[in-house]
C-alpha cells in the first residue's frame, strides 16, 4: 500500500536501547503544514520519537516515512538527503562550541550536499536567519558568550536557515524563564505561519501547546493574535501524549481538555 | 557465562566497526584538511615539550643505569650501544605513545564525550556531516603522521641525554659514544622503531574517539570515558608492543 502523502508518518515503530523498550508500537501521521505537540513525562519517548523521525535512531521494527520516503532502513549516507528537508532544534541547543555564531548557522548550508551555496549567498542567508531571531549582532560571538535563551534562538536560526519544510523542536523552552519561553514560542509560531512548515514540538508546558493551537503570527505587528478557536490552526494542531514509550493520545485541544485519563489530566492541570 | 562475554565482544566489534569506517574514510570524500592540520598541531606540536623532556631524561637514566652494569665487565664504552638499541626499539616508541595516550587519548575522549552528551554529535549528523569522517578520521590521520615523528625526536633527544651522561659522568669522548650508537643500529631496529609508533597511533587516536563517542551519563560519563580511554590505550600499547617485538624477533632471531 502506498502511504498517503504526509510530511511525517510513523507505522508501528518499536525502538529499544540495550533491551529496554523506549518506543512501543507508535503510529501517527502529520499531514503537511500541520502541527503536533508531543507531551508526556520525562523518559516517555518524546525525544526518541523526534530522533527517529530524523533518522538519528533506527527503529527495530516498523516504518517511518518522511514526505512519503521510507527512511527506516536507509544507510547513513542516504539519510543526509532526507535530513536536508528537516530542521531540528535540540534540547540544549547543541551549538558547536568551537565555532562562532555565524559559522554555526552557516554549518548546514556548507555541509548539506543538496544545498549549493556560494560564500556571498551563504552570508546573506545566515544574516537573514539571524535577523529572523533578532540576533544579527552576534555573528562574531561564540555560543559560550550568549545566554541560554539567545543560544536557543541561534539554534532556531540554524534549524531554519536552509528553509526546511519540516521542523522538529525538542523542548525549546526547557530551563528558560517565562518571558524568554514566550519569545521562543513566538518565533516558532512565526516560522510556522510565515513559511507554512510542518511542525513537531516536544514540550512540558501546556501554555506552549495552547499558543501553538490558538494563536497565529501577525506580520504587521510582529505579535501573536488569538484565532478564537475558529482558525485553521486550531484544527491543524493535535496533541500526542506519550507514556512509557507508548502513544496514548492523539487528540485536539478540546479532546485533551476533556480527557478523564489521570495521566493526561495531570499534565493539563499541572500546566494550566 | 555467554551473557558475561556478550558485552566485551560487542564492545570489540563496535571498536572494529569504528576503526574500519575511520580507515575507509581516508580515501572517501569529503576530506577535512583543516581539521587534520589542527589536530597535527594539537597532538604533534602540543606534545613536543613533554616528549623532549621525557626522551632526554629516559636516555640519561638509561646511560647511568647501564654504565654501572657494563662497568662490571669493563665495557663502559658500550653505553652508547645499549642506550641506542633500547631507545630506538622500545623506550622511544612506547614512552612516546604512552605520553601521547595520556595527553591526547584523554583529550580526544573528553572533547568527543562532551560533544556527545550535549547532542553536538547528533546535531552534526542532522546537519549533513558524518561524525566519523569529520571527527575520527582527521584525528587518526594526524596521529598516524605525528606519532612516528615524535618518536624520532624522542629517540634523538634520548641519545643526546645518554651522550651528556657519557661525556660528563662516564668520561667517554663524544666520538666514542656517537660511533658506538651509529654502528650498533641496523635497518631492522629502525623498521620496528617506526612501525611501532605507526601502529600505536591507531590505538591512541581510535581508543580516544571510541570511548568519547559512546559516552553516556552527562559530565560524570565524560570523566569515565576519559579514564577508560587512557587506561585502555596504555594497556593496548604494551600488548601490541609485545606482539610487534615478537614478530621482529621471529623474523630475525639473531
Amino acid at each position: 500500500m502506498t502511504p498517503e502523502p504526509a510530511a511525517l508518518r510513523f507505522e508501528n515503530v518499536f525502538v529499544a536501547f540495550e533491551g529496554e523498550e523506549v518506543l512501543h508500537s507508535v503510529s501517527f501521521a502529520v499531514p503537511a503544514g500541520e502541527t503536533r505537540i508531543l507531551f508526556g513525562a520525562a523518559g516517555s519517548g518524546k525525544t526518541v520519537a523526534l530522533k527517529t523521525a530524523l533518522g538519528l535512531v533506527t527503529p527495530d521494527s516498523g516504518r517511518v516515512y518522511v514526505f512519503g520516503q521510507d527512511i527506516s532502513r536507509l544507510p547513513e549516507r542516504e539519510l543526509f538527503d532526507v535530513r536536508s528537508k528537516i530542521g531540528m532544534l535540540f534540547q540544549e541547543s547543541a551549538l558547536f562550541d568551537s565555532l562562532t555564531i555565524e559559522e554555526n548557522v552557516a554549518y548546514p548550508l556548507l555541509n548539506q550536499k543538496s544545498i549549493r551555496c556560494g560564500p556571498e549567498e551563504c552570508r546573506r542567508r545566515v544574516r537573514e536567519a539571524l535577523r529572523f531571531v533578532e540576533l544579527e549582532h552576534t555573528l562574531e560571538k561564540f555560543p559560550s558568550e550568549l545566554s541560554g535563551g539567545m543560544r536557543r534562538r541561534v539554534a532556531i536560526a540554524r534549524a531554519v536557515v536552509t528553509g526546511p519544510p519540516l521542523l522538529l523542536y525538542d523542548s525549546p523552552t526547557a530551563g528558560l524563564d517565562p518571558i524568554t519561553a514566550n519569545t521562543i514560542i513566538t518565533l516558532i509560531v512565526k516560522q510556522r505561519d510565515l513559511s507554512n512548515t510542518t511542525t513537531l514540538i516536544v514540550t512540558h508546558r501546556y501554555q506552549n501547546g495552547n499558543l501553538l493551537a490558538n494563536y497565529r503570527y501577525e506580520p504587521q505587528t510582529g505579535r501573536l493574535l488569538r484565532t478564537n478557536g475558529a482558525g485553521r490552526r486550531t484544527a491543524a494542531t493535535r496533541f500526542l501524549g506519550f507514556k512509557d514509550g507508548r502513544l496514548i493520545l492523539d487528540a485536539t485541544q478540546d479532546e485533551l481538555d476533556a480527557s478523564t485519563d489521570p495521566y493526561v489530566s495531570k499534565f493539563v492541570k499541572h500546566n494550566g | 557465562m555467554l551473557d558475561l562475554l556478550k558485552r566485551p565482544i560487542l564492545t570489540v566489534q563496535e571498536f572494529y566497526l569504528l576503526a574500519g569506517q575511520a580507515v575507509r574514510n581516508v580515501i572517501r570524500q569529503p576530506h577535512y584538511g583543516d581539521d587534520i592540520s589542527l589536530q597535527m598541531d594539537q597532538i604533534g606540536v602540543g606534545s613536543l615539550p613533554i616528549v623532549v623532556l621525557t626522551g632526554f631524561f629516559s636516555g640519561a637514566v638509561m646511560a647511568l643505569q647501564m654504565s654501572r652494569a657494563l662497568a662490571q665487565y669493563g665495557q663502559v664504552g658500550k653505553t652508547g650501544e645499549i642506550v641506542a638499541i633500547s631507545l630506538v626499539r622500545e623506550l622511544g616508541p612506547v614512552l612516546t605513545a604512552l605520553l601521547v595516550a595520556g595527553r591526547n587519548s584523554s583529550g580526544i575522549a573528553s572533547e568527543l564525550g562532551s560533544m556527545k552528551v550535549t547532542e553536538q554529535i547528533d546535531a552534526m549528523r542532522a546537519l549533513g556531516t558524518d561524525p566519523i569522517q569529520k571527527l575520527v578520521t582527521p584525528r587518526l590521520v594526524a596521529t598516524a603522521v605525528v606519532l612516528p615523528l615524535l618518536t624520532i625526536i624522542a629517540d634523538f633527544i634520548g641519545m643526546f641525554g645518554g651522550y651528556m651522561i657519557a661525556v660528563f659522568r662516564l668520561n667517554l669522548t663524544g666520538t666514542q659514544y656517537w660511533s658506538s650508537v651509529w654502528q650498533v643500529l641496523v635497518w631492522d631496529d629502525l623498521a620496528q622503531g617506526l612501525l611501532k609508533p605507526f601502529v600505536f597511533a591507531f590505538v591512541v587516536a581510535l581508543v580516544g574517539c571510541f570511548f568519547g563517542l559512546r559516552t553516556t551519563g552527562g559530565t560524570q560519563g565524560v570523566g569515565r570515558a576519559t579514564t577508560q580511554a587512557v587506561v585502555a590505550a596504555s594497556v593496548l600499547v604494551f600488548v601490541l608492543d609485545f606482539f610487534i617485538t615478537q614478530l621482529f624477533v621471529g623474523l630475525n632471531p639473531k
